[in-house]
């Protein structure tokens, strides 16, 4: 839907918006400073998935290993039907909610970080 | 003579029929839903009247409306009635569906939904071309969400058939002028009832018309409502239900697991206030249903004649390609991510994305509790198959409590009832404004006739939104054997295989060329599509009824599966090998391709990763429309 992107793009063709040509050799089109960026958000996201991935491909690996303990009743649940059918959700939600809140942290830190190596470089 | 004839007949045939009995409680809330959403429809139709506000709604939708609308889109007649369905006839293997629909946005949220919102592309083919600067590519990309529309549209189509042919089961067209319309049994006799592809055609039909009429921003308002519908008509008879049955937990118990030494639960567990009801002998059994890898994942193997102790690694195995298709599926699920961008800014998309999470989340707790109760105390649905099988338990369960407590039961009935209404309309109604912009906008506005102007673009949308809702009817039709919940996990298995890899590896691996993208996804994407269709034709050549003998020449493939347990498996759930397939194609061939990488590479990424307050996107936007337009 090409819509939209050309309306907006007309939008910064028209002359009362438009800037100054950009200075492509700053710090923030620098090579360093887009693999710098990439690396903290993989890292953040990676981390992030992997306390997810755990768990998400952790029960059937207990499921198959341990079937005495997740089959212990809990309250007339199974353990392991507590934890799938329950529990798992605001797991989630803690994950996404550390996530979104770091990750909003970082975008911060990533602007500081850009107007200081802009500063520094010029 | 001959017309007042006529006129006597339809009049006692119409006669006869108003004097059956329905249920108006029941059809009265579905009702009420219908004119709501058509109404509001045809409101919002008046209000949208350029093409931008037709396809992303304006762009300026709050958090809490955008959050209950991708909800609403979201919870389709798989979550409202297909989990139900699945948990009470497959038992703890079916929880994976409930769990990883909800749990798989948090990957959409970790990986793609940031940097595809930077990036600023409306859909799926949008941004294959924009990162790849190739319109070709978004040609390509077109295909898949029609595949993967066509595939959600299927289980949506068999929940409004279902819905419908319960509302009025106590229709009779035997012995009257429209007795071609009684359904069949498996024998051939004419049965009470209307004949489901009856439901699929009315609801097709009117979702069609209000699509082509109203167009995505009545859908916004519309999804946020139904939304709200659906909460409220899974929580509210869960609530009435367990209060009159008995507790959650206290249900679960009831059902007992080979761990359970008798004595020892009778001391745990209380009184009960009322005891389930035998179960017959299609029924699974209480300890294959309440343990992991039961009926659902061992299918396979036990029609091989496996053991329960060789089936074990093979269960096993169909669990974690469930759980890859499940949540690699959700991140690309083409009417999904499109309204990612109606939020207005990326804080807000962030935002937005918690919510939902939240919002789904609490929700897919009630459907298994169906169930659960259903298989206590509907045991009777195990015997039936296809529209009147355990789909319906959600619809059902409720009307039990009508010897009690009387016309509380019709009411709760009738609220699940306008419940699973709100679920297909909404799905189906996004899936078709996705589909049907696809059409129009891709196919037509860019392929076809790229000089069309902005009227005849609109006029495009209508036709070919009645184009894809009439073939929606028709495969929706067919499919009425396959469980609901499968067929969703079928086309979260394609999206898995095809969109997943191409947005993943795009956002994160700058090496990537669009020739190793279209292999990648095209290679991934058609082996599971091909695989889910082989394992449905093979399943409906099963069915006792009309589909059995349309699809009777499949029937071969079902020897097959029998003796190769394994190849059944990874057919029916494919996404644990098209996964990886379409990542290492991807891989393989960009490298062999690596001169073709777009110049401008760093720019690209920078825009879909660097924070939006630094602007790189307009400065990006003006390059590319540079002097050479």
């Amino acid at each position: 839907m090409g819509a939209g992107f050309l309306s907006l793009s007309q939008k910064l063709k028209n002359p009362t918006m438009s800037q100054p040509p950009p200075d492509q050799s700053d710090f923030i089109h620098s090579e360093k400073f887009l693999q710098e960026l990439m690396k903290r958000q993989l890292k953040l996201s990676i981390s992030c998935a992997t306390a997810f991935a755990v768990l998400l491909f952790g029960l059937p690996l207990m499921n198959y290993l341990l079937p005495g303990l997740m089959a212990q009743r809990v309250g007339g649940f199974t353990l392991s039907w507590l934890i799938l059918g329950v529990l798992f959700f605001p797991y989630v939600w803690i994950i996404a909610r550390v996530f979104i809140t770091r990750s909003m942290a970082l975008e911060v830190d990533e602007v500081r970080h850009a107007a200081e190596g802009n500063h520094r470089q010029s | 003579m001959k017309s007042g004839m006529l006129r006597r007949a339809i009049i006692v045939s119409l006669n006869r029929i108003y004097q059956m009995q329905i249920d108006y409680w029941i059809l009265g809330f579905s009702a009420v839903t219908v004119a709501v959403t058509i109404w509001m429809g045809f409101r919002s139709a008046k209000t949208s009247k350029s093409a931008s506000d037709f396809f992303v709604a304006g762009r300026s939708v709050s958090v809490g409306w955008n959050a209950s609308a991708i909800s609403g889109e979201y919870l389709s007649a798989a979550s409202f009635m297909g989990i139900a369905g699945m948990v009470m006839l497959s038992g703890y293997d079916a929880l994976w569906y409930p769990v990883c629909y909800a749990c798989g946005y948090l990957f959409l949220l970790l990986f793609i939904a940031g940097p595809l919102r930077r990036f600023g592309a409306y859909t799926i083919p949008d941004f294959a071309e924009g990162r790849y600067d190739s319109p070709v590519f978004r040609k390509i990309a077109v295909c898949f969400v029609l595949f993967i529309g066509f595939f959600y549209t299927m289980p949506q189509m068999k929940g409004a058939g279902t819905t419908l042919a319960y509302i009025f089961k106590g229709v009779d067209f035997r012995g009257t002028m429209f007795q071609f319309l009684a359904p069949l049994d498996d024998l051939g006799r004419m049965t009470p009832g209307i004949p489901y592809w009856f439901g699929v055609a009315i609801v097709g039909l009117v979702i069609t018309l209000n699509v082509a009429l109203g167009g995505m921003k009545g859908i916004t308002l519309v999804q946020a409502v139904q939304y709200w519908i659906k909460m409220f008509a899974i929580s509210v008879p869960i609530f009435v239900l367990l209060a009159v049955y008995g507790g959650y937990g206290k249900n679960l118990a009831l059902n007992k697991s080979a761990m359970d030494t008798p004595p020892a639960v009778v001391q745990t567990v209380e009184p009960l206030k009322a005891e389930r009801l035998a179960l017959p002998d299609k029924a699974p059994k209480d300890e294959a249903w309440i343990a992991p890898f039961g009926p659902l994942t061992s299918k396979a193997a036990k029609a091989a004649g496996l053991s329960a102790e060789e089936a074990k690694p093979y269960s096993l195995l169909y669990t974690f390609s469930l759980i890859v298709a499940l949540v690699c599926g959700t991140a690309g699920l083409p009417h999904i991510l499109v309204r990612f961008y109606t939020n207005p800014d990326g804080v807000a998309a962030k935002k937005t994305t918690m919510w939902v999470m939240i919002l789904i989340g609490v929700f897919y707790v009630f459907p298994p509790i169906f169930g659960v109760l259903g298989r206590n105390f509907l045991p009777e649905l195990y015997a039936a198959s296809g529209s009147k099988g355990p789909d319906k338990v959600v619809l059902e369960l409720p009307v039990l409590i009508r010897e009690k407590y009387g016309i509380l039961g019709s009411i709760l009935s009738g609220i699940t009832c306008a419940g699973a209404f709100a679920a297909f309309m909404s799905t189906f109604s996004g899936l078709l404004v996705s589909m049907t912009s696809a059409l129009a906008h891709d196919v037509y506005g860019r392929m076809l006739r790229p000089g069309s102007s902005a009227g005849e673009r609109m006029r495009m949308f209508k036709w070919c939104a009645i184009g894809v809702g009439g073939i929606s009817v028709l495969l929706g039709s067919v499919v009425e054997p396959l469980e609901i919940n499968f067929m969703v996990g079928q086309a979260f298995a394609i999206a898995a295989a095809s969109y997943f890899p191409l947005l993943f590896m795009s956002v994160w691996w700058r090496g990537m060329t669009m020739k190793g993208a279209a292999t990648g996804m095209l290679t991934g994407g058609l082996c599971a599509l091909f695989s889910a269709t082989v394992v449905n034709a093979s399943t409906l050549a099963l069915d006792k009824g009309a589909m059995g003998r349309l699809f009777s020449p499949f029937a071969g493939i079902n020897d097959f599966w029998k003796a190769h347990p394994l190849l059944r498996i990874l057919a029916e759930q494919p996404a644990i090998w098209s996964v990886p397939l379409a990542i290492g194609l991807m891989i393989i061939v960009s490298k062999m391709t690596r001169r073709t990488v777009p110049a401008d590479i760093r720019m690209k990424m920078l825009v879909l990763h660097a924070p939006e307050a630094l602007g790189l996107k307009q400065e990006y936007i003006q390059e590319h429309q540079g002097p050479a337009h």
